[in-house]
């Protein structure tokens, strides 16, 4: 062995097998490390603030001052930065390679837009100061409002819902406002077999019966049964454009004047914007509401799961009906909030307040800060790039893996597979845990519906072809794997913080805070 | 594009490998008719990071922010002193940049930290299980509404005149399409609450009372004979906590009876950001936990047998239930809420319970201080770090005059409750840590100027 005269090893004996590494006493691997909750290494004693002394005022509580231990386990600085880094290391995240979750479009999150979110300006601003005080904000959601309005070609925007399903709410809200503002009362919202699930459990949040549109076999609305369930009891159709079998819907504009001749309206979810911002808007395809995630197109940071900002464009029928507040530019150029108080002058038939107060401010500052880096050159380009890494990826893999509407044409900004031709017993779930040990975020697995074993795949357009082909390789070892019948594969991930995790076990016997076992 | 990293010989040999001659080609299905021949006329072209945040920076510079006037806004939303280690934390790109634990294998830290949050929500408001999020408070108080209507079957929810009268408006939008009966009347100028009114209104039909603690004067008071009033006929009592500050210091409405407690967790780690995006809190009792709506994490043990923990229960939620679900709810607010959880973790129960007597002691100072105006009377008997002053005049009025001379006052009754004029003489007027003796002798003397 090459060794210094102290004795001490330059060089490493040659390794047979790294898995059959010993296991360590604490349970560590090196850099990856064991974290304890916060209530097995924190105290009540303890904290990592400091305030200062409170002056002696006696107590105004009304005789409620709490007396019981909460049980909130502090920690110092120190070992609070250390937790949550040590945390932090047990995630996957954009900022670790490619994340292809389809329909959920992760693509990078600038950092100039996280600066200008902290601005004093805009991050420490209190919701209810007086207007002449807060102009530069009411600025930037009338700046926003303008540049979603232009690249969707609508006539107006309600900014306040907070993530995409609270947009499928405002804008089926909008819908059965003006349905009745008509005095046509109708009852159900027809809504794709392929739909996300928000899509259903919104319009049955609204009241509305919920009826299935089948797909055709080329992955696309059936265009026949749709208009054959046309009638006057039909409020509204909710479609995804492009779909999310990542297919424009072709016919879209056939959807929508059939729709709009039996009087209903054309609810589109916007989730997919981001295969065509830029390229087609979707007013021009007769649409009369589309919520905008601008965590997906505009970039702002998916946060483990939130928050989400989900502005609404709304045609020129719909648009009087939005909810509160909103913002308005007057003459001489000052920004007025509409809120309760000045409605009646400025819009009678708003259907009212859906959230306490503006929307997700700091989610408008990123999303603005996003669009202007980008401009309508760059926005274009998201949308081409996009769609080319996607096909990309199709393509690439459409040899060994099955692409069920491969045949139909290009796909738009995600590729869909499914697991017919994997071995007896192989499953999407192998392949998408085999991801994991290749060192990637797994594709959305089992969504949409209509196909078995779904496995959709959205790149982004902040992907570089390097990072593509690395993928590639890696989807293209496992397909063939799953094929081949190689049973390791059922055991991944072999690498990650956890093996799989007993799902059943969890919802059979919930455990959902902790309990000191000391106290059972 | 700085965002980009295809290059133009990637696009070539990408679309030639594809076998397309044109980038065209792959918007084959869209329509002619709508397909945009070029870039969108009338907007700007891409522009520099350094030209972009220039133009940010002039809009930032339009506002008057908080650390700039003397601040004593709260009806809501209120500004805390975030320790430097939250933002920190909650901008590593591994929690920053992530999504929505799909697969928990990858996701133990951001599942077990809204483990770890869910604990600490239960506990602060006293209840047995939290979940993992909502929005905010006033989507949060409304799915309360709803799962009362779940649980009971009733459709008749009472509305607490101290609910924060945005919470209400939400409400009365969305009861507008389920058809919720919801009763509620403006707050008085009162010193006590109206729960004797609301015990007095329970009847079969009710769904749920409504109640928020501390309210939108700031009032506190006892929740347990309305949560005993309520539970006896058959209904819920459901207590909004807009300030959780306040429960370092006053007792948890879930020791107190209420069967769901719903709030706002803003003041706790998360900035003001003129409103959003804020955290919706939501808990409850065990008995009632697959009722709740939103996301649940839940802890169990991988393959090898070593603890983790994943996304449960979601035979509730919509990607599963579709239109039988408990709610239409798909993201929590996950990065607000590590916000919240660290910000806690660093309080502790000891730094929690130093803050909310800091914030009381100050907001008793100033309450005396302000009381001893000409033309200025204290409503409240008790409060948390917020009261009610009544002016001698139209306090939208004042607040806007003084914000013209750079003291940002509290929130005037008027802008709460436009269809109330015969309140619009209050002034909420909420004080925290961070309201320093000065600050408070500078309000008393404007209050003084302007109500001469």
């Amino acid at each position: 062995m090459t060794m210094l005269k102290e004795g001490r090893p330059t060089a490493p004996a040659p390794v047979e097998d790294a898995h059959m590494a010993p296991a360590t006493a604490t349970g560590n691997r090196a850099l990856m490390l064991e974290e304890k909750l916060i209530f097995e290494i924190g105290s009540t004693e303890t904290t990592g603030v400091d305030f200062a002394q409170a002056p002696l005022t006696g107590s105004r509580l009304g005789n409620l001052a709490r007396t019981d231990v909460i049980g909130l386990p502090g920690l110092s600085e120190q070992e609070t930065v250390r937790h949550y880094t040590r945390l932090s290391r047990q995630n996957y995240a954009i900022d670790l390679g490619l994340f292809p979750l389809g329909s959920c479009t992760m693509k990078h999150n600038p950092r100039l837009n996280e600066k200008v979110a902290r601005m004093p300006g805009f991050a420490d601003i209190h919701p209810l100061q007086p207007q002449s005080t807060v102009q530069g904000a009411l600025g930037v959601i009338n700046e926003l409002a303008f540049w979603l309005i232009e690249l969707t070609g609508m006539h107006g925007v309600a900014m306040t819902p907070k993530a995409g399903a609270h947009g499928e709410l405002c804008g089926l809200l909008c819908i059965r406002a003006a349905l009745e503002a008509r005095g046509d009362a109708r009852s159900v919202v027809l809504v794709p077999e392929s739909a996300h699930g928000t899509n259903p459990a919104t319009a049955a949040f609204c009241g509305y019966k919920v009826e299935d549109i089948p797909a055709t076999p080329e992955g696309r609305v059936d265009l026949e049964a749709l208009k054959a369930r046309l009638g006057p009891d039909v409020a509204a159709v909710m479609i995804t454009n492009p779909n999310t079998c990542g297919l424009f819907e072709r016919d879209m504009k056939t959807i929508s004047d059939a729709v709009h001749a039996a009087g209903a309206f054309v609810y589109c979810d916007g989730a997919n914007f981001n295969a065509i911002v830029g390229r087609v808007r979707p007013g021009d395809l007769g649409v009369d509401a589309m919520h905008i995630n601008l965590h997906k197109t505009f970039s702002t940071p998916h946060g483990g799961g939130g928050p989400g900002s989900g502005p609404v464009v709304l045609s020129e029928a719909l648009a009087p009906f939005g909810p509160l507040p909103y913002t308005a530019r007057m003459a001489d150029g000052t920004i007025h909030l509409i809120e309760e108080e000045n409605v009646g002058e400025e819009m009678p038939r708003s259907f009212g307040r859906m959230s306490a107060f503006h929307g997700q401010m700091g989610m408008f500052t990123r999303a603005l800060a996003y669009i202007l880096s980008h401009g309508a050159d760059g926005l274009r380009q998201v949308a081409e790039d996009a769609v080319l890494n996607a096909n990309y990826i199709l393509r690439s893999l459409d040899d060994v893996l099955d692409a069920p509407f491969g045949q139909s044409g290009p796909c738009m900004h995600e590729a869909l597979f499914s697991d017919k031709g994997l071995a007896e017993g192989f499953t999407t779930l192998d392949i998408a845990k085999g991801l994991i040990d290749e060192g990637f975020h797994p594709m959305t697995m089992y969504f949409p519906l209509v196909v078995h074993g779904a496995m959709l795949v959205e790149p982004t357009e902040t992907e570089s072809k390097a990072a593509l082909d690395q993928f590639i390789l890696a989807l293209r070892s496992l397909a063939e794997r799953a094929k081949a019948g190689d049973d390791a594969l059922k055991g991944a991930p072999y690498h990650a913080p956890r093996r799989r995790l007993d799902e059943t076990l969890a919802a059979r016997k919930p455990v959902l805070t902790w309990t000191d076992p000391g106290m059972v | 594009m700085r965002y980009l990293p295809l290059t133009d010989t990637d696009r070539r040999d990408m679309l030639s490998f594809i076998g397309a001659s044109s980038i065209d080609d792959l918007f084959v299905d869209v329509p002619a008719q709508a397909r945009l021949p070029g870039t969108i006329p009338g907007l700007p072209d891409h522009a520099s990071e350094m030209a972009v945040e220039r133009h940010m920076a002039r809009l930032a510079k339009r506002n008057l922010s908080a650390g700039e006037a003397p601040f004593f806004l709260g009806a809501g939303a209120y500004r805390h002193h975030i320790p430097a280690s939250v933002d920190h934390l909650i901008q590593r790109g591994e929690f920053l940049t992530a999504y929505t634990p799909y697969q928990p294998e990858i996701a133990q830290g951001t599942l077990q930290v809204l483990f770890e949050f869910q604990t600490q929500v239960a506990r602060l408001l006293g209840c047995d299980v939290a979940n993992a999020s909502m929005y905010d408070g006033s989507t949060a108080c409304w799915e309360a509404i709803v799962m009362a209507r779940r649980v009971t079957k009733r459709g008749k929810a009472l509305l607490s005149s101290g609910l924060h009268p945005h919470y209400v408006s939400v409400a009365q939008t969305m009861a507008k399409f389920t058809g919720d009966a919801l009763a509620y009347r403006a707050p008085t100028l009162d010193a006590a609450t109206d729960i004797d009114a609301l015990i007095g209104a329970i009847d079969k039909d009710t769904s749920c009372v409504v109640v928020q603690y501390p309210d939108i004067l700031g009032r506190v008071a006892d929740l347990t004979p309305l949560a005993e009033a309520a539970q006896a006929a058959g209904a819920l009592l459901v207590a909004v906590v807009t300030e959780p500050v306040a429960l370092g210091a006053i007792r948890a409405p879930g020791s107190m009876g209420a069967d769901i407690v719903v709030g706002e967790g803003q003041s706790i780690g998360v900035g003001l950001q003129f409103g959003g995006p804020y955290l919706g809190l939501f808990a409850c009792k065990q008995k009632y936990v697959r009722q709740m709506p939103g996301r649940l994490c839940g802890e169990t043990v991988d393959a090898s047998g070593k603890r983790g923990f994943v996304l449960t229960l979601s035979t509730r939620e919509q990607h599963i239930r579709r239109e039988k679900a408990t709610s239409n709810i798909c993201t929590n607010s996950g990065l607000c809420a590590l916000a919240f959880s660290v910000h806690m973790t660093l309080l502790g129960e000891k730094g929690l319970r130093d803050l909310a007597g800091l914030n009381h002691a100050l907001a008793c100072q100033a309450a005396d201080r302000l009381a001893q105006v000409p033309g200025v009377t204290l409503l409240n008997d008790s409060f948390f770090n917020e009261f009610t002053l009544i002016l001698s005049k139209d306090a939208r009025d004042v607040v806007r005059t003084l914000a013209d001379k750079g003291v940002l006052a509290g929130v005037s009754l008027g802008r709460l409750f436009p269809a109330a004029p015969e309140i619009g003489n209050g002034l909420v007027v909420a004080v925290t840590e961070t309201v320093t003796p000065e600050d408070i002798e500078t309000l008393a003397k404007a209050l003084e100027e302007e109500l001469a």
